[in-house]
């Protein structure tokens, strides 16, 4: 299977390690060749292959979707148009369900994160060896094709959508408003004095509340699509045990396989949808 | 599973996917949606108007016909009237016509019979003259006695 593991953890521990490219503790930049290098690298490393893999399917998202906008028409519409329209409807519909407030960003938006978020999950049914085998024949290390199974890719889009946050927020309701937001509630006072003691208080449980909601938000993602991925890697072991059990771990992927579609489609709805809230708080005053 | 770089490229990577679908991506098709959208409403709302139109029109052909029945009825009743008008205006004008003719030849008998007579009446005075003059051819003369024989004729 893989070039470095005859063993199992080795096995598990390839196919979760992603293709770093940064500056090696003696100065030189270059790939990590193993797990610790990649670690030694710190922050100023990045990952070719979930950049790679999120970069092409919201490419291929974009370029598709663009390609059936150019076709827009208010006629009878056909094919892949049909398609894209039916889509953009069921956004439309969920954002007119959440999203009271008129801004002309949160439905593209929300297009994008659902579909690249899906495009990016379903890499996940693609057997977990096909891939990795092919970059290994063409030299590559290193490939974790799922990028929403790298924290790196769900925290960029959650910090993408907290910086929208925080300024919508600003932009809304004025910087006094939004300080006062997170240090006027949820203790309320009418007693100046009582008001600056609760300050400090209201402050810590906004501001944590205010920090959880991308985190949340992008390790509920990670956790999930990590957690599929590592059942499929388990169940690809099987496949090296023999004949009985390579059939088994073949019914067991497809069972799995099926199934994760509904994780692979929740999450990104949970994700488009939790946005979509999260600006709708944004907008809103209390 | 460390945090590095690949972060900020997915935000940048994000950020750009998501200009690119709100400036030509949204917009056209949803915009396409929402003629379409209008453009049912507005198929429904004739096609409504139709249904009502062609109620209309129903009602109003029903109320032409019966009316177009009355006038109907109407004329075939003044024209039975009519017949039976003329009928007797041509009894009545060939009853005076009769009458007429009837007077005009009983005026023309008169005429006759009076004609008749009077010839009869000057052939009788001539016969009566010429008898009386063969009687008394000798005697008599035409001439002295003409005064006296036109005054039998006229009392004749």
């Amino acid at each position: 299977m893989a070039s470095d593991s005859l063993t199992t953890t080795g096995y598990i521990k390839h196919h979760l390690q992603n293709l770093a490219y940064g500056q090696h503790p003696d100065g030189t930049w270059g790939l990590a060749h193993s797990a610790a290098e990649a670690r030694e690298m710190g922050f100023w490393a990045i990952h070719l292959d979930t950049m790679f893999w999120s970069v092409a399917l919201g490419a291929l998202f974009v370029w598709s979707f663009g390609k059936a906008a150019r076709k827009a028409t208010a006629d009878t519409p056909s094919g892949w148009l049909n398609f894209v329209e039916w889509v953009i409807d069921f956004i439309d519909d969920n954002v007119r369900g959440s999203f009271s407030g008129k801004n002309d960003l949160i439905a593209p938006l929300s297009l994008t994160l659902f579909v690249w978020i899906l495009m990016m999950n379903l890499m996940d049914l693609v057997p977990v060896d096909w891939i990795p085998q092919i970059a290994h024949l063409m030299g590559i290390e290193y490939m974790k094709v799922v990028p929403t199974t790298d924290p790196n890719a769900t925290f960029g889009m959650a910090l993408g959508v907290f910086l929208l946050t925080l300024y919508y927020s600003i932009k809304v309701k004025g910087p006094m408003g939004f300080a006062a937001e997170l240090t006027m509630q949820p203790f309320q006072a009418t007693n100046p004095i009582l008001k600056i003691i609760l300050m400090p208080i209201n402050f810590f449980l906004e501001f944590v509340s205010l920090v959880a909601k991308p985190i949340s938000l992008s390790l509920r993602l990670f956790g999930n699509l990590f957690a599929g991925e590592m059942i499929f890697i388990l169940i690809a072991l099987l496949f090296s045990g023999g004949l009985a059990f390579a059939l088994v771990g073949g019914v067991l992927q497809l069972g799995w396989a099926i199934f994760h579609i509904l994780i692979v489609l929740l999450q990104a709805f949970i994700f488009m949808t939790l946005t979509i809230v999260y600006l709708e708080m944004a907008h809103s005053h209390h | 599973m460390n945090i590095n770089l690949t972060l900020i490229g997915q935000t940048i990577a994000f950020a750009v996917f998501v200009w690119f679908c709100m400036k030509f991506v949204w917009p056209p098709i949803i915009s396409a949606l929402n003629e379409r959208k209008t453009r049912i409403a507005d198929g429904l709302a004739a096609a409504d108007e139709g249904q009502r139109e062609k109620a209309r029109a129903e009602e109003h052909a029903a109320e032409v016909l019966e009316e177009a029945k009355g006038q109907a009825q109407e004329i075939i009743r003044r024209a039975e009237r009519r017949e039976t008008e003329m009928v007797e205006e041509a009894k009545t004008t060939a009853r005076g016509e009769g009458d007429r003719i009837l007077t005009a030849a009983r005026g023309e008998i008169d005429k006759e019979v009076n004609q008749a007579r009077e010839t009869l009446r000057a052939q009788l005075a001539t016969l009566v003259v010429a008898g009386a003059g063969q009687i008394l051819s000798r005697e008599v003369d035409e001439k002295a006695h003409s005064q006296l024989i036109d005054e039998l004729t006229q009392e004749l």
